[in-house]
């Protein structure tokens, strides 16, 4: 009996961040509209281009390889299971001690290395470009999220996230390093889904893009696979800095239905502020030339690299 | 019993190597010695897996030094390495049976082989010091006579002559070390660890393993022969001398500082922890601004031995204060990862040899397009460069996460030095692992991805069926080793037990194979459940997609904006790919340098971008020492002039000093 609990509530989590992630999408992108004084799309408007791009038939280039074609699968199981395992409404899953917050990291590094190759496959510039921009990127990005995680996880001493969110609801303090790890991890939240400064969503066609660079020769379903595994990165890391820094509501180890409601709805909430605050730092500020991001995302280094030393150096800062 | 099996198989390769001799010019010949060769590995590797818990053996033979002899001994470390070296022997002697065929020069190249292998297995089951040093130099000759295979190419000579430089100068070290730890009693590794040591000895051995062993494994900035030397050898010698020769120097750096010196002092680990680190990210920034793929592939080793020592460092910094439990948590790291990098760079360089003979290029600027021509040996190297990346579920992500987890213990470290340094080295751990992603992306796409840059490329063909077996039993193990971690952990515990003295916790027992290296409750890692996750949710969402959406298929032209264009060189290129990463981390690390000649209107020359990358351990540390040897030689040819007056003065100052330091000597 216990076991088919568990199994539901982590089956409900799996399908809980797949309904969920357009849904932050369109409201991010509605109240981004309304900060702009536009009316904007319905907050849907996701689901429905994602429909549309499932009814239609994929155009593949002549020259596409099977990597191509498998890619956008691998992308999203990678994507999807990394988004499974954060703690979004209840901790302590049945299958949350397979990964821990190294290894999820490193899940999300394993759909860019497909997102990656799949650019590079048609042999086109454009694809080049987004790949190459996102390999440096990346080479940045992922060891500044690497030392977050050593941060909370030495103040936590854990790596398991559904520790690390009990830990940081059984011991609220004000730590500096804490502070350091969560503006780290929102530099490196922005610059991994794409969103502005580093890049921006919202266009085509620009030499500055990189993520809309390397799906540029995707269409139909492929497409909409990938944007659905974006969507999902989004969710996850909101829920990832909602878990570690905001983890109030949510469902312990066991908890009884009501709790798991409760958490839910704090969910909720935390999303909403999230995408929230996402919406309007993006309308207040401007993107940014692709060299100025590796000083962008190098303070996010230096960041994790600081708070790290002060907690190797004692262990209440 | 089992050492003897080992001395007869070293004994019957070396015999191979002769017979090796005796068949020049037949055509068979290649065939059977890689059989043969295969067939001796095997045995080799049986001894070895079926000793990894078994009591030392020890084994005597009259051979060497008069009245010494030569002592040989097998126990938990040198069976862990016996496997290591004759796992990968025996898969690339079998990929040899075919990729042997395109090789012009055999009988360059067939004697080697075998001896190259016996050389290395001797290294691992020496006991005593002189044994230790002659297979060590040994096997340096015969890997030098293979990098020589393909001598008229001038690049190789010069190949050749640094490796030879630099392992005589490793051998120099070693021999040094030796000297100094040697017991009253004699040579013998046994006579050496009970012996007990003046305060200032093990300091001074640590420096010259460092350099002895540090240079064999490419330890920055020791590395500058093995990116000439490895891509100069033969494909399937490139990776035994990629793959196994730089864990041989990984064991000598054991085998004497955890085994022989006796308990580390708590600098020691400072030196390790920082050559590592360094080694680690220069290793891979290098690997990323090469546009040949075997070179890439050698610098690549070089990052993959700093992660190797950072575990070593990390081992030594925890057993240096007494806390043995994460010393084996660290070392399984290292020495997992030392098993993990056999496994991937060996299937790599196997990869780059499959390309090298369907197309004759090594040059990535002239490939491309290649997983349409050559499909089987392009998902073997996908593989590759998925598990070498760090990438879960595969195998190199289980030792690099191995090796954050003991980073996370060492906070209880009590040397503020250490304290400042750890998190640094994560640093670069973290930094090495993202850059080596970057790396693979660019080495797998340029080569395998996009349109063929050249002729050759177009031409490619699917490479032979023995090659394609060997690549195909070593991506399995990588998936293997990454799915089932558990199983290598256990099998490395008697290792670890018997250098620091405790083991990390059985693994085998754990539910579903997950492994968890302190508590549960701290970390825990199930790359079998992450494998059936991903794999589980990408069928379920392409059944679901087929199922309910559209499967219509269209081919066309390449979007591409609305501008395709039909040139393949509009593709992005190995060195373009790099570009972003050379500009922010290039200038500081190799002066990178890129020059625009751009010709004035009207001119009709082309346009040029001239790209300059300096190792910089060539500026600083190598030009220096070669042009103060030429200038003591210069002096020093004076001496070929002098009249008869002159050399009898020279004679005579030159006893008298002579006499002067025995009179004065203690």
């Amino acid at each position: 009996m216990a076991l088919i609990v568990d199994l539901a509530a982590q089956g409900a989590q799996m399908i809980v961040v797949l309904a969920l992630a357009p849904l932050l999408l369109g409201f991010t992108r509605s109240v981004k509209a309304r900060l702009l004084r536009r009316r904007g799309p319905s907050i849907l408007q996701p689901y429905r281009d994602l429909l549309r791009l499932l009814r239609k038939e994929v155009v593949l280039a002549d020259n596409a390889s099977w990597l191509f074609r498998t890619a956008p699968y691998a992308i999203f199981a990678a994507t999807w299971v990394a988004a499974a395992l954060v703690p979004t409404f209840a901790t302590g899953l049945m299958f949350s001690w397979s990964a821990d917050l190294i290894a999820i990291t490193a899940l999300l590094g394993s759909a860019r290395f497909f997102l990656a190759l799949a650019g590079m496959d048609v042999g086109t510039s454009f694809g080049g470009i987004g790949s190459s921009r996102e390999a440096m990127f990346a080479s940045l990005a992922e060891p500044a999220m690497i030392m977050i995680v050593f941060i909370v996880s030495l103040i936590a001493g854990s790596t398991q996230l559904s520790v690390v969110a009990a830990h940081m609801l059984s011991h609220l303090e004000l730590r500096v390093s804490i502070g350091l790890a969560l503006i780290g991890l929102v530099i490196v939240a922005i610059a991994e889904n794409g969103r502005i400064p580093v890049d921006n969503p919202a266009t085509h066609l620009e030499l500055t893009m990189v993520h809309e660079a390397m799906v540029l020769e995707y269409s139909g379903r492929h497409l909409a696979v990938i944007e659905l595994a974006a969507a999902l990165k989004l969710l996850m890391y909101l829920s990832l800095i909602a878990c570690i820094f905001f983890p109030w509501g949510l469902a312990p180890y066991g908890a009884g239905p009501r709790d798991m409601a409760f958490g839910a709805v704090a969910y909720a909430i935390k999303l909403a502020v999230g995408g929230f605050f996402l919406a309007l730092f993006e309308t207040s500020t401007a993107k940014m030339r692709v060299f100025r991001v590796p000083e962008f995302l190098g303070a996010a280094l230096m960041l994790g690299l600081l708070g790290t030393l002060l907690l190797f150096v004692s262990r209440s800062l | 019993m089992s050492i003897m099996v080992v001395l007869w198989s070293v004994g019957a390769l070396l015999a191979t190597s002769v017979l090796a001799v005796a068949m020049t010019g037949r055509i068979a010949a290649s065939r059977i010695v890689y059989a043969l060769c295969c067939g001796v590995c095997l045995l080799l590797l049986g001894a070895g897996v079926t000793h990894l818990g078994a009591v030392a053996e020890t084994a005597a033979l009259p051979l060497g030094l008069p009245w010494v002899g030569a002592h040989f001994r097998l126990d938990a470390l040198s069976a862990f390495f016996l496997t290591v070296i004759n796992l990968t022997g025996a898969a690339a002697s079998f990929y040899a049976i075919g990729y042997g065929a395109h090789e012009q020069h055999p009988s360059r190249v067939l004697p080697f082989f075998p001896a190259f292998l016996a050389g290395m297995n001797l290294v691992i089951v020496a006991d005593d010091a002189f044994s230790f040093l002659v297979a060590w130099e040994f096997m340096s000759l015969s890997s030098w006579a293979l990098v020589l295979a393909h001598h008229h190419v001038a690049e190789n000579r010069r190949a050749g002559f640094v490796y030879l430089t630099m392992a005589s100068f490793g051998t120099l070290a070693l021999l040094m070390a030796f000297g100094l730890i040697a017991a009253p009693s004699g040579y013998a590794f046994a006579a050496i660890r009970a012996a007990t040591h003046s305060p200032w000895k093990p300091g001074l051995v640590l420096a010259l393993t460092l350099l002895g062993a540090g240079s064999k494994a490419g330890l920055v900035p020791l590395h500058i022969w093995l990116p000439l030397a490895h891509p100069a050898a033969p494909s399937h010698v490139s990776a035994l001398m990629s793959g196994v020769m730089t864990k041989v120097a990984v064991y000598g750096f054991v085998r004497i500082v955890f085994d022989l010196l006796g308990p580390p002092a708590w600098w020691w680990s400072l030196v390790v922890l920082s050559l590592g680190g360094v080694t680690a990210v220069m290793g891979v920034l290098y690997a990323l601004m090469q546009h040949d793929l075997k070179r890439l592939l050698a610098y690549h080793s070089v990052e993959n031995i700093g992660i190797i020592f950072i575990g070593l460092g990390l081992a030594l910094a925890f057993e240096a204060y007494a806390m043995p439990s994460a010393a084996a948590l660290s070392l399984t790291a290292g020495l997992l990862h030392v098993f993990n990098h056999s496994v991937f760079k060996s299937l790599l360089f196997f990869g780059a040899g499959a390309v090298l003979t369907s197309t004759g290029e090594r040059d990535m600027e002239h490939l491309g397009g290649l997983i349409h021509r050559m499909p089987q040996t392009a998902f073997a190297f996908l593989v590759g460069c998925i598990a070498i990346s760090a990438l879960p579920p595969f195998n190199g992500f289980v030792s690099e996460w191995l090796t954050f987890q003991a980073i996370l213990l060492s906070p209880q470290l009590s040397s503020w030095g250490l304290k400042f340094l750890v998190p640094a080295v994560g640093g670069l751990l973290a930094l090495s692992a993202a850059l080596a992603a970057a790396c693979f992306v660019k080495a797998f796409g340029v080569t395998f991805l996009g349109r063929p840059r050249s002729e050759a490329a177009e031409r490619g063909r699917e490479t032979d069926r023995f090659s394609l077996a060997a690549m195909f039993v070593f991506a399995a193990l990588c998936l293997v080793a990454g799915i089932a971690p558990g199983l290598f952990i256990d099998a490395l515990a008697p290792v670890v037990k018997s250098l620091v003295g405790d083991r990390m916790p059985a693994q085998l027992g754990i539910e579903w194979l997950s492994i968890v290296p302190i508590a549960e409750s701290r970390s825990s890692y199930n790359g079998l459940l992450v494998f059936v996750f991903i794999v589980f949710s990408a069928l379920v969402a392409a059944q679901i997609i087929h199922r309910f959406g559209s499967h219509a298929l269209r081919r066309g032209p390449a979007w591409d904006c609305g501008y395709p264009d039909p040139s393949p060189a509009t593709q992005y290129t190995a060195s373009s790919f790099a570009q972003p990463i050379r500009r922010i981390l290039g200038g500081v690390a190799f002066g990178a340098r890129e020059r625009v000649d751009m010709p004035a209107p009207g001119d009709a020359r082309a346009a040029r971008l001239d790209i300059t990358i300096r190792d910089r351990a060539w500026d600083v540390l190598y030009t220096p020492i070669a042009r103060g040897v030429e200038f003591g030689a210069d002096q020093l040819n004076q001496l070929h002039f002098l009249t008869i007056r002159g050399y009898l003065s020279l004679v005579f100052v030159a006893l008298v000093g002579l006499l002067f330091v025995v009179a004065a000597w203690p």
